[in-house]
Parts: structure tokens; sequence; C-alpha cells
């Protein structure tokens, strides 16, 4: 180590005193010992803070039953057709849907249209179940519940930042990215779902 | 300030104390002795103004502290029943909800005189940095006191705030999931910005502190921006600033005072007094007003994650503003150029706030269609925010640091005294001469 420079004119205390090896103890050993010690002792407190702050991180993620939400059985004869019925699942609006023929064809003629997130209406529901639109019902902008019946094309119109989604649930026009998205679903039997 | 302290200890006790903690010493030479410019004009009031208000937010947060229930089925009744059946509950809360606005009314004004005044040039850059961050903390703690209260509002504003970091590419989705804990914004969620809402105005109080002692490595800057040469160009803070900062604090108060009493609702949102329903999204969402003008950046652009990074990058250009600006003189007041382009900023800040009350279909000129430009008409909303937006960033990334090596400024004043004292009809004309001749 070089020694601070000397400011010019001072008196100089001493100059003999610091050698190569400043630490008395280490006279005579090989310093690679003791700098080993100072690089694991160092390593590990770094270890052990990394590992201490991993759980005040991960506290903050979903708990257990959070996680274990259970999943929602829908009876479809609540909803008549044209209409929409809205339930909560998993702490965000569900959009249940029964489509009108002039709905479904208006979604599939658009097919091929220019979207920004291209899909197929066909993919956006069950095998010969077009008639059922069936979406987590939040705007894939930032979040907003987009509004039945709304928008330039007919199916949902989000009033935070003017966002046009088609009767497929299509990102059509707006700021938002994504479609609306597609919940994992089965059908129990024709008048009954079960959502997650 | 540099130089060393004049505290003589009057009593046995203050002698005994001094030697184990020189608490008083570091009082009197911070409040009392702290040599300071004698041409600070009223804009420098706002520091004091400031403490008054984190002061106010701090007791009155713990007192509703007291009284609030962090949960989803209780929260909103609990904020009716401390207005309705907490004694003097009404009051301690429209003094906490219109003390967050009075706080960042200050801390407006605060900011814009050091934009005006260079107070971040050197050798005042850790001072401002200091300050930025203060104002992103304040913004964070404003934005989760505002969830609290569990109205539509709050729930809709924190979906849409959260959702703006699911804008990230690949963690965007974690990230959020984390904020929330769990698939959407529930109870989790208020429960920790209550415990955040809490603490972080702890962590402002730190940070002032920081704030103060970088303040007074350098000393204050003025408003000739020359440095303090003599003792002639300055006086002890106490009278002469504890009186002057005292009576701006008294008419900043009247101003609380009036909308406290008379107006105590006019800077929230009817909406948030609706209970939280997150099936249905207020037809009209607005954040409050002090965010508006980031709110109508965010709306500016069309891409999702180009506005949450134009609007963050809104803030973030304020951390690394002093190695942007290149002139070396500090006060606008000698920079008729500089000045010209700093009132047009303003302007386009204030522009930006109103883009963001409204609706960005909304015409700037009512009744007036013109075309259509790319996605919007011109004559809306959106088009005014996007000419605000560059010139907001325009204002920092191109004009100040080419202006600062092409602008001929106005002769400086030799001191803060000289003006003052030998030619006072030469002192440049502005709204902050008057008082400057008091000091």
């Amino acid at each position: 180590m070089e020694p601070p420079p000397q400011p010019k004119g001072s008196l100089k205390v001493a100059d003999t005193v610091v050698g190569e090896h400043p630490d008395p103890h280490a006279a005579g050993e090989d310093p690679n010992r003791r700098d080993f010690i100072h690089i694991a002792a160092g390593a590990a407190a770094v270890g052990a803070v990394g590992a201490l702050a991993w759980p005040f991180i991960d506290q903050m993620n979903p708990s257990a039953d959070t996680l274990a939400l259970a999943s929602v059985d829908f009876d479809l004869t609540k909803v008549s057709l044209g209409q929409q019925v809205t339930i909560k699942w998993r702490g965000k609006p569900l959009f249940i849907r029964r489509r009108t023929e002039a709905e479904i064809a208006s979604a599939v003629a658009d097919d091929n249209a220019n979207l920004p997130d291209p899909q197929t209406d066909a993919e956006r529901h069950k095998p010969g179940k077009a008639e059922w639109m069936i979406l987590i019902g939040s705007c894939t902008h930032l979040g907003c519940v987009p509004t039945f019946g709304g928008g330039d094309f007919g199916g949902w119109f989000c009033p935070c930042h003017g966002s046009h989604y088609d009767t497929s649930g299509r990102i059509r026009r707006g700021p938002a990215p994504l479609n609306l998205a597609v919940p994992d679903y089965e059908f129990l039997s024709d008048t009954t779902v079960k959502v997650g | 300030m540099s130089g060393h302290s004049t505290y003589e200890p009057k009593t046995g006790v203050e002698r005994w104390l001094d030697t184990r903690l020189p608490i008083i010493r570091l009082g009197w030479d911070s409040v009392v002795d702290y040599p300071t410019p004698k041409n600070l004009n009223y804009w420098w009031t706002f520091g004091g103004i400031l403490a008054v208000c984190l002061m106010i937010q701090i007791v009155t947060g713990v007192v509703l502290a007291m009284h609030y229930v962090p949960h989803i089925d209780h929260a909103f009744a609990s904020v009716e029943r401390i207005m309705r059946d907490v004694n003097y509950g009404w009051l301690v809360r429209y003094m906490h909800a219109n003390g967050a606005s009075m706080f960042f009314i200050a801390v407006y004004i605060h900011m814009f005189r050091g934009l005006y005044y260079g107070s971040y040039k050197a050798p005042r850059e850790v001072l401002w940095i200091l300050g930025c961050i203060i104002y992103l903390l304040m913004m964070a703690t404003a934005f989760m006191g505002y969830v609290l209260p569990w109205g539509q509002m709050s729930f809709h504003g924190a979906v849409v705030i959260t959702n703006l970091f699911g804008a990230l590419p690949i963690v965007g989705e974690a990230i959020t999931t984390w904020l929330w804990g769990g698939f959407a914004v529930d109870n989790a969620t208020l429960n920790r910005f209550f415990s955040l809402h809490f603490l972080l105005p702890y962590m402002i109080a730190g940070v002032v502190g920081l704030h103060i002692w970088a303040l007074h490595v350098p000393g204050n800057n003025n408003p000739t921006g020359v440095n303090v040469k003599s003792k002639a160009d300055t006086v002890p803070f106490h009278p002469y600033y504890t009186v002057k900062d005292g009576f701006a604090i008294v008419l900043f108060l009247i101003l609380f005072a009036s909308f406290l009493f008379y107006n105590p609702n006019a800077l929230g949102h009817a909406d948030n007094y609706i209970p939280a329903n997150p099936l249905v999204t207020p037809s009209h969402i607005v954040p409050e007003w002090y965010f508006l003008p980031f709110y109508a950046i965010l709306r500016a652009v069309p891409d999702k994650l180009g506005g949450v990074i134009l609007m963050f990058g809104a803030i973030a250009v304020l951390f690394v503003l002093p190695w942007l600006d290149t002139s070396k003189v500090r006060s606008m007041r000698y920079r008729p150029t500089g000045k010209l382009y700093f009132l047009i900023f303003v302007l386009a800040c204030l522009v930006l706030g109103y883009c963001g009350g409204q609706l960005p279909d909304n015409h700037v000129i009512p009744g007036l269609s013109t075309f259509t430009l790319i996605d919007a008409d011109l004559n809306s909303m959106v088009w005014l925010s996007r000419l605000a937006t560059l010139y907001y960033f325009g204002y920092f990334l191109v004009i100040l640091p080419i202006l600062g090596l092409t602008e001929t400024p106005l002769p400086q004043p030799e001191s803060i005294s000289t003006p003052v004292l030998s030619h006072p009809a030469s002192t440049p004309a502005g709204a902050t001469a008057a008082p400057e001749k008091k000091g």
C-alpha cells in the first residue's frame, strides 16, 4: 500500500513503523491464511444476509390459503341469451357471457381482421360451446373492469383508458396489449361450468 | 455550515450535557446562529412549510391509526366511524386528507423554486438528489394512504397503479402478484399498504434530516445564485428567518384551514365515498390531483410498456438534472432565454396536470373537430398531452444541455450585497425582486 502523501512542509512523525506486515501477529506466517479468513467471513456474512432476506421478501407472495382458493361452480341457466353475468373468482371479476348468433358471427367474421393479439374465435371457447364466452373481466392494460356491450366492436369497452374488445374478448383498439384472458374451465354438464 | 461553533453553554447543566451529548450546540448552530444569505425571498420559506406539513401528517396519521381497521370488510366503515362517531375524528381525518394535498402544493413550489434558481447545481447535487428521494417517498406514501379508506377510487387506483409493474417484460406478472400477495388487490394488499403507509413517513423524516445536513454544508443558495462571499452577505437564521418562515407558515395555514373548514372534499373524489367493488370500475377513474401530470404522460403513449417507462422516466430525469444543465449561471434571473424556457416548462407541467384530469378523447377546443392524426383527433387531450410531454422531456434533455453552451447570460453581481447596497435600481426585474430588498 502506498503511504498517504505528506503535505508539503509538514512534520514527519513516523516513517518506519508501517512495514509490509502491519499486523504483528502475522509476522513470519503466510499472510494468505489471514486473507482467507477475512474473505471466508465476508462471504459467510453475505450469504447469511441473503438467506435471511429471502423469507422477508417471499412473505409478500400469496400465502398457502390464498393459493388454495377453491374453484367455482356456476349454474349457466342464470344467464339469458345476449346477457352476461359477472361473478368474483380469485378476487377478480369473471365474465360469463351468453352470445347471440349475430355476436358469434361477427366474432368469427373478424378472425382474419388486423388483430393486435391474433386468435380465432374458436380458440377462445370450448368446442361446440360457441354460445358461452367465459373470460377474466380484467382489462389487460391496467386491470380495470370493461363494461358489457360497449365500444366500437360490441364486446366490451374499458372506461379507464379506452380499450375496445370485440364479442370474442379480443383487443381491437386502444392501449391494452392482449385479449381478455380465458381462465381454465370445464363443462360439468350442459348447464354447469366449473372454473379453476 | 463550515466554521466553528459559537455556542457557549451558560449554565452548569448545559456544560455538563455539552461534553456528553452536544445536542444543544447542534440546534444552536443549525437554527439560531446558522449564517443565511440575507436576500432569501418568500420562495425560500417552503422548506419550513414542508417541515410543518410532515409533522401535521405524522401526528394526525398516528391518531387515525388508533381508530382505523385495516381489513377489507371493516376499513370503509371504520373511516366513516372516524368521521361520524370518534370525537373530533372528522377534524383529524380532514386534516390528514387535505394535509396531503397541502404537502404536495408546497413541495411542487419548493421544487420549481430549486429549478428556477439553479439550487441543484454544484455543490448542491446531493442536496437535490436527497430532495428527489423525499419526493419519491412522498408519492409512494400518498398513493398507499389513498388506498386505505377502501372506496371505489382507492381500490381501482390501487389496481391501475400496481398493474403498471405488470408492463415489465418477463418479471411483470411475478412482481404484481408479489405486490398484491394474491391474484388481485385484496385484503393482503390492504394490510401491507397500511403497514408501509405507517413506515414511510419516518423514512421521509430520516431523509429530511440528511437533506438538511446536505443543505448546511454548502449553505443556502439565494435568488442571485452568487456564492456567499463574506459575513456581510449573511444574517443569522434566528431571528431573521425564523420570523420570515413563521409568517409564511401562518399564511399557508390560512390556505390550509380554508380548505379544511370550508371545502374539505374539494380536492377529493366523490366516488371514494362508495365502498370498493371489485366488479365495477368507476366510469371516470383519475388519481389525486398531484399525480395528474404523470398520469397524462402515461396516457400520452399508446404502448403500455412505453407509457410506464416514460412516466417513471419523468421522475428519473430529475435525479440527473445537475449533470444535464450545462450553464455555469445558477439563477434564471441572469438567464434571459433560460427564464423564458423555464416559464414554458411550468406551463407544460400545468397543461399535463389539466390533461390528466380529462378523458383522453375530450376536445381541447370544444366543438371543433379537426382531423385524425395517427390514432386520435388532433384537437384532443391525447395530442395536447403528447405535446406537453415532449416539452417536459425536451426541457431537461435538449434545452438545458444546449442552452447552457449557447446562451449569453446577463452580468451577475459581484456579491449578494452589491445589488442590494449600491445599485438597487439596476437589479433585474422579476417577481422576486421586491421581497429581496427587505432582506
